[in-house]
């Protein structure tokens, strides 16, 4: 009897948990066909996208009448950046897309820079002609190979997946038909964008970092950089620290300093060019009590230390409190002249009212040229462009880098319409409206 | 008649109920655009009074706040620098009132409310709830330019996720790295198609993400968000005890924080 029970509770046991794995490894099955699926969309997805862009661009070379070239660019501009937006969902971040990416962004700025343009009064170029078709082979070619792996994918049942493992366990059996042919694709594409055949007109656009220009001067050794250090950040001497090179990749050669100070909580960091040792960045990891100063106070002193530092010269243009920091944004100034490209962020504590964070980045690797331009326009002249329904309370010259990264001297109009603030600048050259942003830095907290 | 004298009566009762305060209400401090706190609440507060400033009442000096302190400026004979320094808060003080209770029971409450003069206070507050015994100060952020709280806490999770382990400047540098991707074409721009991209972080593949991240983290995104880059413009990273693509080895190095090597 007890045996027959005991045969029995077994056999529920056995069942039970084979009907549980069984559940188990259905949802498991569900999930991974999911995600599969989502992968799916996204590669699919783009085989269409380029398809589209290709003949969208081989369009645009057959058009002649400006109002349906702006238009078909507008297109050709959305298409590539909903193609941008498929790559970003494939399991590829190992695997060396970045070029097909570039390119596809690349299409886009170039697409959308001549489709905003008035193409009436200012025709495309032929340099841009040559452009829009070396695209157009470069997209054709792109199409053939994505078509190619797309039909190979459908035709063997590829799973993404499979992709995934493959690039996660560094399987280089390379038989991965996927990833040889996304590695054509991007084959394909690098001998194009190192060809430059994106033209002159290109060239600024890629975010080229210029380095430090006004880092200049000798070449300073470890010592000298700890020496710097003692001084721009007041340190006692008692502090241990630590200096390493940067490695091969940088774009200038810096040290970076590790400053560990027994007494107080956290490390300071800094980095400081090897040329001229000029510092980068610095930043204190301190814990900050309670605000005793005021945001107003932080902002003196924080001017009074770059005075101290020959920094001069620099206004504050924005300042904010985070809790018990304040954060400041200084700009150069010259005879009124606001420079907006060189701007040294700063953090002061507002327990003590310490600098406990620099940053001079954007200012060491400004190289706008001096003397600045005159402007040709009168403000009054400049002001008859700005919207009539904004109300300006503020009006100053300043130089901003515009939407093709080049130095501009402007008219900046800071203005309210309705609730909102606006900051306005327009060229004061030509008239032309440079950039409008609407300043908003509050937001309600979610409940 | 008799309904003016009972509005007299209830508007006495709620002046009586919320005293104005003290005569000086106001820190010593000079209030400037970008602070927070409680002046900012008083001094938004005496500005709605008097009609110049017609937004909420949060504590928080935006934009709003500044040119409306700069009309009273004006009108009031004052030199127009958008400071609320002593003369102006004197003047301030002076010409306006401030139901100090009203306003900080309103936002403890977390209630709509406006704080006009000449308003009986009762009938400028839209009850909302829900916001019951809150201790939280001022019912706004200050948020840099492009970035909602939202998406600092995305990267937060992201930067707790991948380096919570790590020094505070890691933390920083991998928040660097993430803002650093938005700008490079060869990335998705947006936070969120960063971060969720697949396979490039591990914290986002094995769910570590998701784990609450603690302040040190926010405030390492922060920081990066305000402009501290400790990588010096780098796009990867890696753990070399952990790496196991050679592709990533091939990337030229910037340099090493913490048990990270950042590169281009």
């Amino acid at each position: 009897m007890v045996r027959n029970l005991l045969i029995a509770a077994l056999v529920v046991a056995v069942v039970g948990t084979g009907y549980w794995g069984y559940r188990e490894h259905q949802e498991k099955n569900a999930i991974l066909i999911h995600a599969e699926n989502n992968y799916q969309r996204a590669f699919h997805d783009l085989a269409y996208q380029i398809d589209l862009l290709h003949d969208k661009l081989g369009a645009t070379l057959a058009m002649n009448s400006h109002a349906s070239l702006s238009p078909a660019l507008a297109e050709v501009w959305k298409i590539a950046s909903e193609a941008h937006s498929d790559v970003g969902q494939l399991p590829l971040s190992l695997l060396p897309f970045n070029k097909t990416q570039e390119f596809l962004s690349k299409i886009g700025e170039f697409s959308y820079r001549t489709a905003v343009r008035d193409l009436e009064k200012e025709p495309l170029t032929k340099e841009e002609y040559k452009t829009l078709e070396a695209l157009y082979k470069s997209a054709g070619a792109i199409r053939q190979e994505l078509r190619n792996v797309q039909h190979l994918v459908l035709e063997n049942n590829l799973r993404w997946m499979d992709v995934e493992l493959a690039l996660a366990t560094n399987d280089e059996k390379g038989d991965n038909i996927i990833i040889d042919g996304l590695k054509a694709v991007e084959k394909n594409v690098d001998t194009f964008s190192s060809s430059s055949e994106f033209g002159p007109s290109f060239i600024g656009l890629a975010n080229e970092e210029k380095g430090f220009v006004r880092a200049k001067g000798r070449p300073i050794s470890k010592d000298e950089a700890k020496r710097i250090a003692r001084e721009f950040l007041g340190l006692k001497g008692t502090e241990k620290i630590k200096v390493t090179d940067s490695g091969n990749g940088a774009d200038e050669r810096f040290y970076s300093l590790t400053i560990h100070d027994p007494k107080t909580k956290g490390d300071i960091y800094m980095d400081v060019t090897k040329n001229g040792g000029y510092p980068i960045w610095a930043l204190n990891s301190r814990p900050i009590g309670k605000p005793k100063i005021s945001l107003h106070e932080a902002a003196n002193r924080g001017m009074a230390f770059l005075r101290r530092h020959q920094f001069t010269g620099f206004e504050l243009y924005d300042s904010t409190q985070y809790d018990n920091v304040a954060v400041l944004t200084f700009v150069k100034s010259e005879n009124g002249v606001r420079i907006y490209p060189e701007a040294i962020q700063m953090k002061v504590a507002l327990d003590n009212g310490h600098v406990v964070g620099f940053t001079a980045r954007d200012y060491l690797s400004s190289s706008i040229p001096r003397p600045l331009p005159k402007p040709t326009l009168t403000v009054e002249a400049v002001k008859k462009k700005v919207n009539p329904h904004l109300k300006v309370m503020e009006e100053r010259q300043a130089v901003i880098m515009n939407d093709l990264q080049k130095p501009v001297l402007c008219y900046e109009f800071l203005g309210t319409l309705g609730d909102e603030t606006y900051q306005l600048f327009i060229n004061a050259a030509t008239g032309l409206e440079e950039k409008v942003e609407k300043l908003e830095s509050v937001e309600p907290n979610y409940r | 008649m008799a309904r003016k004298w009972v509005l007299f009566i209830a508007l006495a009762v709620w002046t009586y109920i919320y005293p104005s305060g003290h005569a000086f209400a106001f820190s010593p401090q000079v209030i400037q655009r970008g602070a927070v706190g409680d002046d900012v609440i008083e001094l938004q507060a005496r500005l709605q009074y008097l009609g110049f400033y017609n937004g909420k009442i949060d504590g928080v000096f935006g934009w709003r706040t500044y040119w409306a302190l700069r009309n009273f400026q004006y009108e009031y004979g004052l030199p127009v620098d958008g400071l609320a320094g002593s003369e102006t808060k004197r003047k301030l003080v002076n010409a306006s009132k401030y139901y100090e209770q009203f306003v900080k029971e309103q936002i403890r409450q977390g209630n709509d409310f406006t704080h006009y003069g000449g308003i009986p206070l009762s009938q400028q507050v839209k009850k909302r709830g829900g916001g019951g015994g809150r201790t939280v100060k001022t019912t706004a952020s200050n948020v840099p330019k492009g970035f909602s709280q939202n998406d600092i806490r995305l990267m937060a999770n992201a930067v707790y996720g991948e380096a919570r382990g790590e020094p505070y400047i890691g933390q920083v540098a991998v928040a660097a790295v993430i803002l650093n991707r938005l700008e490079h074409p060869s990335f998705p721009d947006t936070v969120a198609g960063v971060i969720f991209q697949p396979g490039a972080f591990t914290a986002v593949a094995d769910g570590q993400i998701w784990l609450t991240p603690n302040e040190t983290a926010k405030k390492a995104v922060l920081d990066a968000i305000n402009g501290w880059d400790p990588t010096g413009g780098a796009i990867y990273y890696f753990n070399p005890a952990t790496a196991t693509s050679a592709w990533i080895w091939s990337r030229p190095q910037i340099k090493r924080i913490g048990n990270h090597i950042f590169c281009k």
